[in-house]
Order: C-alpha cells, then structure tokens, then sequence
C-alpha cells in the first residue's frame, strides 16, 4: 500500500498535508499522533470512502478491508446474519462456507446465534474486523480498533491481528496509546496537525525523542514522545 | 441489484427483530380500520337536549281569529335531537350543569300568547329560553349551531303553517267557499263569483248605471288577479331565499369512501415516511453506511432498497387495512387493480420524502420527531378545503401541500376506492414527479451521510 503527497482539506483547514509513506505485505504499521493529527483522515483516504485533494494513494494488488473505529455492523441481527450478509455483498459463491471460515477466525462459532448487541465490545470488534476481512483484503485498515477494549480484550484483539500479519496481510491501524503502537506496530508513523513527522520503526522513534528531547529521553516511552512532539511545534 | 436484494432481507429481518415495531405496524391500520369503520357505520349520535314545554296544553296559535292547525314542533325538535323531558326549570338547569345533556330548550307558557300578539296592534316578541354549559368553546360552538337551526327549523314550521292559512283565507276571498267561525259556517262568494255576477246583471241595468258597475266588475277582476299573485308571495316568505346547488367543480366522493381514502392515505404516509427514513438513518447510526457503499451497494442502490421496503411494507399494511374496512363498508373489489396502482405510487413518493427526511436528519431519533413534524401537519393542511380559510391562505396551502406527496396520494386513492370519483392520471402523475425529486433531494443528502 502506498501513499504518495496526500492532501486533504476541511474548507480553508488542511487535515493532511502532503503525507506520503509505504507499507509492504505482512507489515503492521501504526498511526499515531494527537487528537485532530490526521489519523482518522488519512486512514478513510487509504480506505477510499474520501477522496484527497492531491496526491495518489494505491495498493499494488487485493481488496483493501477497512475497519471503522466503531463497529459498523447491525446490533439487531446475529453474528451469522451479519456475516452471512456481508458475504453475499461481497459476492462471496459460497456466502455459507465464508461464513464458517469468519466464525472460526474470529473464535465466535459457539455465539453465532446471538444478537450482536448482547455481545460485549471486544466480540463486537472481532465481528466488525471479521466484516473487514471478508473482501479477503491484501491491506486491512484499522481505525483505532482498541478504543473501549479491556486490558483482556485488548490483548486477544492484537493476537488476531498478528496472527493475519503473519499470514501475509499489510496491516495498517490508528491509534492513541504510544505503548500499543509501540508493541504492535513494525512501524511508526506519527502525525501531528497533518504533517507525518516520522515514519519507522519504533527504535528509531526512541532515537529521534532522544536526539530531539533528551531532556524526556529517559521517562517513559509516552512522556518522552509528547517531549518530541512538544519540540517540534506541536 | 443483487446487493439490493440482500439489503431488503436484511431490512425485513431487523423489523421482525423489533416485535413492538411490527405489532405496531399490523396494529395501527387495523385500530384505524376499526375506529373509521365504526364512525362512518353508525353515524353521528343526536346530541341529548333537555326539553321543558310550559305551554298549556291545547294552546293553539291564531291568525286572524281562527287557530292554526298544530305545528308539532315539540315533534320536529325530537326527530333532530334526543328529547329528555324535563318536569321544571330546576331539573333543566341540573342536567346542564351535570353534562347529563347538551342544553336545555325551555318553551314559557306565554310563547303562544305572544305568537299570537303577532297579529295584533300591540305585538310581543315570542321567545324560548335556551340553558346551556359553555365549559368548552368547541362544546358551545356545538350547542350554539344546533340550537340556531333547531329554532330556524321552528320558526320555518310555524310561518309556513301562518302561510298556509293565510294562502287558504286568500283563497277563500277569490275564490269563495265556507269559513267556520265561532262554531258556525259561513259561506263566502268569492271575488270571482262576483265578478261573474256583476257581469251577468249589467246589461240589465239602465245604461247610465252602467259604467258605476262596470268599474266594480273590473275592480273585483283586478284584486282577484292581485291576490291570486299574493298567494305565491306569502309561500315564498316563510322560505324566501331556495338553493339551487349547482356543482362546478370537483368530483367530490361519498363522505365514506373519503373518509376511508384518508384513513388509507394517513396510514400509508407514517408507515412509509417513518419506515424509510427510520432505516436509513440506522445504516449511520450503525455506522454501516460508509462499509455498503465502499463497492457493495451504491448510494442509488440503497435508497432504492429503503423506498422499496417502505413501499412493500406500506402497501402490505394499507391492504390490511382496506381489507379491514370491508366489514364495516363494501368496497370495489373489482377495482383492486387501481388500489395497488395508487398505493404503489404513493408509497415511491412518500417514501422518496421519507428518504430524503432520513438523510437530512442522520439520526433516528430526530427521524421519527421530524417525520411527524412534517407529515401531521401536512396532512391536516391536505384536507382543509376551499372557502374554509382566506383565499390567499388556502393558496398558500394548496402550494405547500403541493410539495408533500400526501395530498396526491390521497386524491389517488380516492380516485382508485371511486368509481365516480375524480380522475386518477393527474394525482399520479404528480406522484411520479414528487417522487423524482425527492429521490434527488435524497441522493445530494447523502453526501453528509459519507463524513466520517
């Protein structure tokens, strides 16, 4: 997936400007930055549900899934029917077999008959990236996929995560907490008002706050970023 | 298409999730069915009038020395309302008060005497005392009409009866005949036969005595012309002015299909409008709206879908209720045909409404506020007619109702229940255009719906 000198304007606001980066099959790339950094907007631009004012975005081969930080599945039908629904609006020639395939994946084949509103948040986001999933996507899209997420549910959403990446899918996903990004992202790329102000692996972050803000360089990992961004205007 | 398809189970599926949803949507055209059959079945119930008559009995009214025959007016008020007789004012009074009646109509001993003063040198003014409980303007309103032309009713009675009289004593002067008077008869010539008398003596007379005569011959043969003109006149003055209703305009239905053509228009506009745009503002609201239309349905697509589930579910619903409306009234089933025309081009119309209401809103909640915000008081607005309000507010209905497909939609499924109704291209026609434009309404609306 790549994304060469993306612009995108809110009227006379420009919420991203120029942002370019790459992201190879099988890598897990983390979006991070500040509230209004751009995460949200960039990650709908890769998506294709908005248009950039400038600049080109394409993925080399595959469907791109994207997952929207809220779960965007009907809470009145089951886990099945919402499966089995996106199936058949993928086209899937066997929407039943896809559906088995989902259900495994996701770990849900003993609560697939439950109505998705009864379902606690984590189960509700497996349900929602295995929607994403359906396209069988070569780059899948997560838009803070860990908001509201317990510590548990937290931990068994990034093992499923891994366990595509590992399988060969480019994941890219959003999110505020440095330490997830940290821990599950191959690589960084941070936003701030628009602007990329990094783009590698965690370790190279950590070298950039020390150079940047050695000040913050030997707190912890979230302290010493705000120092970074702190120093480098924003 | 196929998307589509899915889409409407999906739809489908989510509505029989919803059991109070549903039992609504089965229950409302059915109690609508029910109240409206049973209001237009059994008709208006004669409103309950206290009635105290302290009129001695066998009081008679007299014209000229001679007593009309009985008026029977007690009789003809009875028949227009449900007379509950009272025995003194006290308990008249007590039933106003206790809603037990209306009003109370109060008929004094001297209302004949006074009648009758009519005729005299010295003439009272009859009145009868009306008691009434004005605990709400639209009650008194009530009591106020039906009380005024129960009395226009009395007062037209008693002059044509005072007409009638006196056409018979003019008849009597020209014509001649018997007159009882005092218990006794007697006879009268007439103005003709005297004519016809005077005519026949003349040429017996001297011819100087002539001349004299004839001018009475030929004043006898004038006042018996006059009064034979006067009669007509004293018919027409209990009744002067007649209606001669002449209908220009608008095939107007029987008042029970109408009635049935609003309760169908009125259930179809909700269920469709609601419908509609109750589920497509919970595509946003489930957030699935920005996932369907990334390739699997397009935005045109989806709004086909909503407009085409409000349209079969309104047409199922409004079915029912039609079906419904059997027992209580018969209608054509033979024109079945044009039912499902109607309903089905109302339904796309106000379901395109509905769609367009459903993206400008985004959320159910403020959905469903708007949608009877919108449709309620068009609806009220559809039915006020011409002459009821100024011309220049009744233009400017006409133009907003215009704009909301629930006046064509009514007009054409009056025109679909009645055959002698007006015609049905027109309404359908606008249907179709306001079905178009909403659809376009709709489609720019959902731009917004895309912002993440």
């Amino acid at each position: 997936m790549e994304a060469t000198g993306v612009v995108k304007r809110f009227g006379s606001r420009e919420a991203l400007r120029g942002v370019s980066f790459k992201a190879d099959p099988g890598e897990q790339v983390a979006v991070i930055g500040p509230n209004g950094a751009g995460k949200t907007t960039l990650l709908s631009i890769l998506a294709g549900i908005s248009k950039p004012d400038e600049g080109k975005v394409g993925a080399a081969n595959g469907e791109i899934g994207w997952v929207p930080q809220q779960a965007a599945l009907y809470r009145r039908l089951t886990v099945e029917e919402n499966l089995l629904l996106f199936a058949r609006l993928e086209g899937h020639e066997d929407p039943r077999g896809s559906v088995e395939e989902m259900l495994e994946l996701t770990g849900l084949r003993d609560r697939r008959g439950e109505i998705v509103a009864r379902l606690s948040g984590g189960n509700q986001q497996r349900i929602n990236i295995a929607i994403g999933l359906l396209s069988r996507p070569a780059v899948l899209l997560l838009d803070e996929p860990s908001v509201g997420l317990d510590p548990r549910q937290r931990s068994r959403l990034w093992e499923f995560v891994s366990a595509l990446a590992d399988r060969g899918t480019t994941v890219i996903f959003s999110t505020h907490d440095i330490q997830e990004a940290e821990r599950y992202g191959g690589r960084l790329l941070v936003l701030a008002d628009g602007e990329a102000l990094f783009d590698g692996p965690p370790d190279e972050l950590r070298e950039a706050v020390r150079r940047e803000a050695p000040e913050a360089a030997d707190r912890d990992f979230e302290t010493a970023f705000v120092a970074y961004l702190h120093h480098r205007g924003h | 298409m196929r998307g589509v398809r899915w889409l409407l189970l999906k739809d489908l599926q989510i509505l029989r999730r919803s059991p109070l949803q549903a039992v609504l949507l089965v229950a409302y055209p059915i109690l609508i069915a029910v109240l409206v059959g049973f209001a237009i079945s059994r008709g208006p119930e004669d409103p309950r009038v206290a009635f105290l008559n302290e009129v001695p009995p066998n009081t008679r009214i007299d014209v000229g020395g001679a007593e009309l025959p009985k008026a029977n007016v007690k009789e003809r008020i009875c028949k227009r309302v449900e007379c509950v007789f009272v025995s003194d004012r006290a308990e008249a009074e007590e039933k106003v008060e206790s809603g037990d009646v209306l009003a109370a109509l109060i008929l004094p001993a001297d209302l004949v005497n006074k009648i009758n003063s009519l005729s005299t040198l010295t003439p009272g003014v009859p009145e009868v005392e009306v008691l009434v409980n004005e605990e709400n303007a639209v009650k008194a309103e009530l009591v106020d009409d039906r009380i005024t032309s129960l009395l226009a009713q009395a007062n037209l009675t008693i002059a044509r009866r005072i007409g009638a009289e006196g056409g018979r004593y003019l008849g009597l002067l020209v014509d001649g005949g018997q007159f009882s008077v005092l218990g006794e008869t007697v006879q009268i010539l007439g103005l003709r036969t005297t004519a016809r008398i005077l005519e026949g003596v003349t040429p017996a007379l001297p011819p100087n005595l002539r001349p004299a005569l004839e001018e009475v011959t030929e004043f006898a043969a004038q006042a018996r012309d006059n009064l034979d003109v006067a009669k007509p006149l004293i018919d027409r003055l209990a009744q002067p002015i007649a209606v001669d209703k002449v209908v220009v305009g608008g095939a107007s239905p029987p008042l029970e299909i109408f009635a049935i053509a609003v309760a169908a228009t009125l259930t179809l506009a909700f269920v469709v409008v609601l419908l509609v745009a109750g589920s497509l503002a919970l595509e946003r609201e489930e957030n699935a709206f920005p996932r369907l239309t990334r390739g699997l349905v397009s935005p045109g697509g989806l709004l086909g879908e909503k407009v085409l589930l409000g349209v079969a579910v309104g047409l199922a619903v409004t079915l029912l209720m039609l079906l419904g409306m059997q027992f209580f009234v018969p209608l054509e089933l033979g024109r079945i045909g044009l039912w499902l025309v109607a309903i089905l081009f109302s339904g796309a119309a106000l379901g395109a409404a509905g769609a367009a209401l459903g993206a400008a809103a985004r959320e159910v909640r403020a959905v469903s506020l708007l949608a009877f915000m919108v449709t309620l008081p068009i609806a009220f607005l559809s039915l006020v007619p011409s002459g009821a309000v100024s011309p220049v507010v009744f233009d400017a209905i006409r133009y907003l109702t215009a704009l909301f497909p629930f006046k064509p939609a009514l007009q054409a499924i009056t025109a679909a229940l009645d055959e002698a109704g007006p015609g049905i291209g027109g309404p359908l026609l606008h249907l179709a255009l306001l079905c178009a434009a909403y659809a376009l309404i709709a489609r720019l609306a959902l731009r917004r719906f895309a912002a993440v």
